[in-house]
Formats: C-alpha cells, sequence, structure tokens
C-alpha cells in the first residue's frame, strides 16, 4: 500500500550538447497537487515528455501506483492513467473539438457515434464548468477555451493523473483563477495533479508541494506551507533574486525621438493608432504600459519603418524618418528587439552564430571583399556569448533550439552592440524567468547609464515600474497620459489601461 | 434520341472511361497527402502498374489478375518513397520526382517487348438495371465496366472513411498535426507507411487501366502525363474524394478527345497535342489555387514534413 502514484528514480535524457535531465528524483502523492518549478530550460518539459511516453530516458525508472513500468508511448501513458496537456497544445485545428477527443481513442470502434461522443463530452464540460460544445473546430476557440479542451481531452479518456506543462503561460489573470478552480475540483475527486510553472505567486496559490529543478537537476521538494516566494526563487535560480534593482539618477541627454501626431492602420484597415505624441531622451527609459492590442505593437512597426503612418511625424536624432525604409531607420541608430523573437527577431533555423551577425554580417571585419569571415563570426559570437552569459549548447544548431531567455539575451546582445541611439524593446521579459528578466532588465538599465534612450513596451506594469523614468499609458490608439515615475500610481496607470481615467495634462 | 445527343452521350461515356485512369491515382494521392506524405512519384508508379497489370494480363489472359498485379506493383513502387520519406525523413519531392523517372526508365526497358502488343480480351460493360435507363445519366454512368464501378464504391467509401470513421480522423490528423496525432497515441510513422502504399495501389490500378481496357495496348511512355494532371486534381478537389470525381471526368473528357482526335488522323500536330496534360495541370492547379484562395481551404498543413516524436 503506498500513496505514492508516480514516482521516478534517478531519470537521466541527453539531447545533442545538453543533459536534460541528470538523476531526477520526483515523487507524486495521491491527490495533490504538486508543481514542478524550474527556470527555462531547467528540464521541466523534458520530465514531463519522458512520463508520458513521448520521450525516453536514457537510464532511471519510473513507477505507477508502486509497480514499475516501461512507458513507450503516450498511449501506454494513457493506459496508466497519465493524461498530459503539453506546453504546446496537442489539437489539431482543422478538426472539431470532437474530433480531437477522438484521436488515438483506441476504444471507439471503427465508426463514429459522434451523438453519444458528444454527450459524454458536454457531461465532462458541464461537470467542470468548462462551456465547451464539441462541434466547433479549434481554430474558432480561444487560447483559454483551447486549453480546456486538452483538459477533456483527458478526463474523456479518463485520466487519474494529469500532468500541466506551464497552462498558466497563457492566460490571463481571470482565467487563471477559474482554471485553478477546475483543478481543486479534479483533486478533492482523487485525481493528483503535476502542476508546472515559474511564476511565483501562481505556486504559492495552488500547490501542496513544490520541487525545484535546476539546469536538469532536482534541487529539492518543500512543503508550500514551509517556504516562501524569495526562497524558491533563490532555489529555481540558485543565487539571491533582486526584486528590486539599483538604478542611478536620471541624466536626461539630447532628444532622440521625437513621434508626432502619429496615425496607423492595423492589418483590417482600421485606425489603430489615432494621434500619438511624445518624445524620449538621451539617458531615458519610457515606459509604455497598455493592454495588449492597444496599439503598442503598431507603433512599434512604425518606428522601425515595418509599417507605414497614414499621417504624422517620427523624427530620430532630428532626421525625419517619417515612413523611411527600416535600413535608413536602422542606419541613423535604432535597434529593435520585437514582440516575436522567433518570428521577426531571429531565423530560428539559422544557427546561433549567423543569427548572431545578422544585423553586420555586410560590414567589416565580418565580411570582406563581399566573403564572410567566419573566424571573425566565431569570435564575434563568442563575444557576445561569454558577456550577455546566453547558454549555447552548440554556436552551429539552429538558434530555435535555445530556450526563449538565451534567444533574448542573444537577440538583445545583438541589438546593444550596435551602439544604437534609440532601442525599442517590445515584451522584451514576456514569458522568461525569473533570473532571465532581471539579466535582461540590468542591461536595459546599464544601456540607459550610457545615454541611450529606450522604449520599453510591455504588459508587464511591474517591470514598467521597475525601470522606466516615465510611464506612458496607450489605450485605443491614444497615448492617454504621461506621467513621471516619481509620481506615477500604479491604481491611476492601471485604471488609465482599462481607459477608465482621462488625462488631466499632458 | 437525336444524333447529335446520342454523340454527347458516347463521347461522355468515353470521358469517364479516360477520367477514371485519372481518378484511381487522384484518390490514391489525396490519402498519402492527408496522411502528411507528398508522393509526385504518381506517374511512374502509374506507368510500372501500366506495364505490369498489361504483361500479366497478357499472360494469364485475365484482365482482373492484370489489374490486381498492376495495383501492387503501384504500391510495391511507392514503399521506396515511402521509405526515402518517412524513414529516412529525406526530400519527399526529390525522392517523388526519382520515382517518376525510374518507372519511365525501368519500364522502358522491360516494356520493349511489348511494345504495340495489344491485350485483346475485352472487359464487358454491365448495364445496372434500373439505373441505366435513366436518360442521359444511366448510359453514361451505370453503362460501364466493372473497373469504374470499383471507383464508384472507392469513391463513397473514400468519403465515408475520411469524414466519418475513426480511421480518417487519424488520417487527417496526421497531415494536419503530427505531433499531436503522435502524442494522442496514433503511430505515425506506420500509418503513414500504409497510406503512402494505398496512393501506390492506386496509382498502379490507374496504369493497368490504362493499358488493360481503356487503350488497351502497350506503348513506351503511354501514361503520357497523366500521374502529373493526377497530382495537379488532388489540389483541384481540394482532397476531397467527391469533388476528385468531377475534376476526373472532366479532365478525362478533354483526353479523350484528343485520344479521339489523333486516332481519326488530325491535322493539329502531335507534338501541340502531347503537350496538352502538361498545360492541363497548369490550368488545373491556378484555377485550383485561386479558388482555394478563396474558400479558405488549404493543404494539409504538415504536407511534406517528416515526422519524429523526440524532434522538437
Ligand atoms: N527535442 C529536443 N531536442 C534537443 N534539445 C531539446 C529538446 N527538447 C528540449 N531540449 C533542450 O533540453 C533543455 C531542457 O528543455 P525543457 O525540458 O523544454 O525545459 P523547460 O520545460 O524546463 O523549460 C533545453 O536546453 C532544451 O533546449
Ligand atoms: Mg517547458
Amino acid at each position: 500500500m503506498t500513496d505514492i502514484v508516480v514516482a521516478l528514480r534517478k531519470i537521466t535524457k541527453t539531447f545533442p550538447g545538453i543533459k536534460a535531465n541528470d538523476g531526477v528524483d520526483f515523487e507524486l502523492r495521491k491527490g495533490e497537487i504538486h508543481t514542478l518549478l524550474g527556470e527555462n530550460g531547467a528540464g521541466k518539459s523534458t520530465l514531463m515528455n519522458i512520463i508520458d511516453g513521448i520521450y525516453q530516458p536514457d537510464s532511471g525508472e519510473i513507477e505507477i501506483n508502486g509497480k514499475k513500468v516501461h512507458i513507450k508511448s503516450p498511449s501506454d501513458a494513457m493506459k496508466n492513467g497519465i493524461g498530459m496537456i503539453h506546453q504546446h497544445f496537442m489539437l489539431v485545428d482543422s478538426l472539431t473539438v470532437l474530433e480531437n477527443v477522438l484521436l488515438g481513442l483506441t476504444s471507439a470502434g471503427f465508426y463514429v457515434d459522434k451523438k453519444k461522443v458528444a454527450a459524454k463530452i458536454t457531461a465532462i464540460s458541464d461537470r467542470y464548468n468548462l462551456g465547451i460544445d464539441p462541434f466547433t473546430k479549434i481554430w474558432q476557440l480561444s487560447v483559454g477555451e483551447q486549453q480546456r479542451v486538452e483538459v477533456i481531452k483527458t478526463l474523456f479518456r479518463g485520466a487519474q493523473i494529469l500532468i500541466l506543462d506551464e497552462p498558466t503561460a497563457v492566460l490571463a489573470p481571470q482565467e487563471v483563477e477559474e482554471t485553478f478552480k477546475i483543478y481543486r475540483q479534479m483533486v478533492q475527486e482523487g485525481k493528483s495533479i503535476i502542476f508546472i510553472s515559474h511564476k511565483l505567486n501562481e505556486i504559492m496559490d495552488i500547490s501542496d508541494r513544490i520541487t525545484v529543478l535546476r539546469k536538469g537537476k532536482a534541487i529539492g521538494t518543500v512543503d508550500k506551507d514551509k517556504t516562501s516566494e524569495k526562497d524558491l526563487a533563490k532555489m529555481m535560480v540558485g543565487r539571491e533574486i533582486l526584486f528590486r534593482l539599483e538604478r542611478g539618477p536620471l541624466n536626461r541627454g539630447e532628444k532622440i525621438l521625437q513621434v508626432e501626431n502619429v496615425k496607423a492602420l492595423n492589418d483590417k484597415g482600421l485606425t489603430a493608432l489615432n494621434g500619438i505624441t511624445f518624445d524620449i531622451y538621451g539617458g531615458e527609459i519610457f515606459g509604455l504600459a497598455g493592454i495588449a492590442g492597444n496599439g503598442q505593437k503598431i507603433l512599434s512597426d512604425v518606428i522601425a519603418g515595418l509599417r507605414k503612418s497614414i499621417s504624422g511625424s517620427v523624427y530620430i536624432d532630428g532626421k525625419d524618418l517619417t515612413n523611411a525604409n527600416p535600413k535608413e531607420i536602422f542606419e541613423q541608430g535604432l535597434s529593435y528587439v520585437p514582440p516575436d523573437r522567433l518570428k521577426v527577431g531571429l531565423v530560428p533555423n539559422l544557427s546561433s552564430s549567423d543569427n548572431a551577425v545578422l544585423r553586420h554580417y555586410n560590414r567589416e571585419p565580418i565580411s570582406r571583399n563581399t566573403f564572410i569571415n567566419y573566424t571573425e563570426v566565431e569570435n564575434y559570437t563568442d563575444h557576445l556569448i561569454k558577456n550577455y552569459d546566453i547558454k549555447v549548447p552548440r554556436k552551429d544548431a539552429p538558434v530555435k533550439f535555445l530556450s526563449g531567455g538565451n534567444m533574448q539575451k542573444l537577440l538583445l546582445a545583438r541589438e546593444i552592440s550596435e551602439k544604437p541611439k534609440l532601442l525599442v524593446v517590445v515584451h522584451p521579459t514576456r514569458g522568461l524567468d525569473i533570473g532571465a528578466m532581471e539579466f535582461i532588465r540590468t542591461v536595459l538599465l546599464r544601456e540607459r547609464d550610457n545615454g541611450v534612450a529606450i522604449l520599453l513596451i510591455s504588459e508587464d506594469l511591474d517591470e514598467i515600474f521597475m525601470i522606466s523614468d516615465r510611464i506612458g499609458v496607450i489605450h485605443d490608439g491614444r497615448i492617454l497620459d504621461i506621467v513621471d515615475i516619481e509620481q506615477a500610481k500604479v491604481e491611476r496607470i492601471g485604471l488609465l489601461m482599462a481607459g477608465l481615467d482621462e488625462k488631466s495634462t499632458q | 434520341m437525336t444524333e447529335q445527343s446520342s454523340i454527347l452521350v458516347t463521347l461522355s461515356a468515353s470521358a469517364v472511361r479516360s477520367g477514371t485512369i485519372l481518378l484511381f491515382p487522384t484518390l490514391g494521392e489525396i490519402i498519402t497527402e492527408r496522411s502528411g506524405v507528398i508522393n509526385l512519384g504518381i506517374e511512374g508508379m502509374m506507368i510500372i502498374g501500366a506495364l505490369f497489370g498489361f504483361i500479366t494480363g497478357n499472360l494469364t489472359h485475365s484482365p482482373y489478375i492484370g489489374f490486381l498485379v498492376g495495383m501492387l506493383a503501384g504500391g510495391l513502387t511507392s514503399l521506396i518513397h515511402a521509405f526515402i520519406s518517412i524513414t529516412l525523413r529525406g526530400n519527399q519531392i526529390v525522392s517523388g520526382l526519382a520515382l517518376t523517372i525510374f518507372g519511365l526508365g525501368l519500364t522502358n526497358f522491360f516494356g520493349q517487348d511489348w511494345i504495340n502488343k495489344k491485350f485483346t480480351i475485352p472487359v464487358s460493360s454491365i448495364a445496372i438495371p434500373g439505373l441505366s435507363k435513366i436518360p442521359v445519366i444511366g448510359p453514361v454512368l451505370f453503362n460501364q465496366d466493372i473497373f469504374v464501378y470499383f471507383s464508384y464504391i472507392l469513391v463513397v467509401f473514400m468519403w465515408f472513411v475520411l469524414f466519418k470513421t475513426r480511421t480518417g480522423i487519424h488520417l487527417r490528423a496526421l497531415g494536419e498535426n503530427a505531433q499531436a496525432a503522435g502524442a494522442m497515441g496514433v503511430e505515425v510513422n506506420k500509418s503513414r507507411y500504409w497510406w503512402t502504399f494505398f496512393g501506390g495501389l492506386m496509382a498502379g490500378a490507374g496504369g493497368a487501366y490504362l493499358t488493360l481496357v481503356y487503350a488497351p495496348f502497350w506503348l513506351d511512355g503511354i501514361t503520357a502525363g497523366r500521374g502529373w494532371i493526377a497530382v495537379a486534381l488532388v489540389i483541384f478537389a481540394m482532397w476531397n474524394p467527391l469533388y476528385a470525381v468531377i475534376g476526373a471526368y472532366l479532365f478525362g473528357g478533354i483526353d479523350s478527345v484528343q485520344f479521339q482526335l489523333q486516332a481519326s488522323g488530325t491535322t493539329i500536330p502531335s507534338s501541340l497535342l502531347n503537350m496538352q496534360p502538361y498545360l492541363m495541370t497548369f490550368i488545373v492547379v491556378i484555377a485550383a489555387t485561386i479558388v482555394l484562395r478563396k474558400r479558405h481551404i488549404g493543404t494539409p498543413r504538415e504536407l511534406g514534413i517528416p515526422y519524429s516524436r523526440e524532434e522538437k
């Protein structure tokens, strides 16, 4: 008799160039929510994929309900009552909810009685209050709804052990609360949950126990009641984390960016920017706060020359660059860290070295007489890797294999070494763990002290308050107010972001 | 019935037979592509099916055994492609093209002794009682040979499997998101092998029908680009077996007119006529692309992408 439903013993898994799991021990008790905490790249997903039979461990053992098992495939895992909700959803967009549920279900016959299956799906949906219609196609659902479809999929198969890989990363705060209610209901019914996250406040809210993973190794397991956010952060990163960053006095320089009454349309041809005006000076960080979709991305694209404005003007360091092409704008001293690092910032299938030199491949010393000097490329990449503490298993492997934090560091490193006058960064720390967040914010502050004008666009209000000198709030394509950090109050900024408080002065 | 309309009926009936040559491989490739594998070797598999079906038919004096062997020959050929693209995870476009060249070369070599030989056992038409009496439709669709009826059954069956059964859900998921299918316990690579093999069987069937029933003789390169039309018809059909019928008969009709023209010794230069399949392929692809863009239906999303469970 045991109440341990999953036990992992000395699990090791190596990928080319990296030990993703290194002798990991882990135990899940019946009826508990056990959080797996770790920075990006710590090996959490790999470990869970091993339980789910997607990956095979190099060594180590798995016990389910006290019995040693070999899980060779996801269907094996299913037979053992394990259901996993992956970080990247395993849903087929063009199929309906019902068809996705049926996928791989061996108990269903050849011909599918859709009515019967639909009734069962609706029953599950009602019981947990999920609000999912079985006949909707996946692509018609929001991300939150898609996640609930994943929940239905695992419950439909009778999973007793649920693995949730960073489910909250894609959810809005209210959705997180609702999702947690579902999890609590599930454990009350005797199911057991492994929950993955690196958001400390959530973890303190939902977990019974927490196991921390760092660089592939299990650092320790603690009870929620006997720990704190600070302790967890320390375990996760391996050192003290600064929740406050040191910031030197503001040394305002010349006016670098001047945006005047800019209007622009979005992809659907609707007005997305409705007369935006603001300036940024050298040596300051201008934080632009706002809820997603209020024109932030359009604004950064207009500044970077990736989208045309329909009226208004943009000056960088005194030069009119309204609707100029990106090359001209870059040459005038702009560096840009776009919101989508893997789509716009980096080329996923090129190597880290190739990505590192994307901005200067056509300049001395990287390029000489149209030929690329690969020794220089290597040197340059090594230099970035060292100065920015970027973890790159192999420089010649596609950059998409790096963890999010390391991709972002590489991108930022590349952009900053261009010695820009103006640095536009959009969601620089989104999806990153706190170690990487702290690093990136520190780098931004250092550049500010070096006299760079920085536009920080972020949805993370903590981040904005932590490093900005002035805060502007964008709502519905307009900047509602701009305040100095000393005068800024979180409550008022929050109201402005929701469009509830008009500016007093500007 | 007036004489004009009776000519039209004869022509249409012949268009159906000619279209059947295209229909088999199109159906097969629809399934192969739905599973996420693109096989551009249809022309090669078809002509291998055509030759070996023809030879077997002649040796056994049975069009049916010939047809089955033709299918099998196409199926076996497709396994080369399956091995390269699924097991070795090689480039599917290159492998498919190589398969076509391989098929043309192989049949050129083994077909030499059979050039201009005929298959003399006729496959008679069977009028379906009742249905064949329907004006126009009856004589066109329901007074055909058994292979044509076989293709009807296949169309309906494939539509049913694709959209009404669990096998069909698997199949569609394979081409759309293999990782998801794999995570749900579908054996991705094994299934893809089967569906690629099925595509080969169908291509072989089209070829065998050509040399055993439609022509019925052997000539070097007798498929004359029909495999490429089938590739285009898959797009035209939007990967749906029902639409494949329309496309196949439409282009079968054009093909059969050309065939009659050539047989009757027209003044149109034969090189121009021989261009026709390739021209058709262009037209189909252009037309289909325009339609697809309007209706937001696209290629199976992971078409041509090999799968490995541990690959990121
Ligand atoms: N399929 C794979 N191929 C190669 N490397 C991988 C693969 N999956 C994960 N990795 C690497 O293993 C490490 C651990 O990754 P992962 O388990 O996804 O971390 P986490 O989920 O904790 O963020 C990372 O360095 C990642 O780049
Ligand atoms: Mg992960």
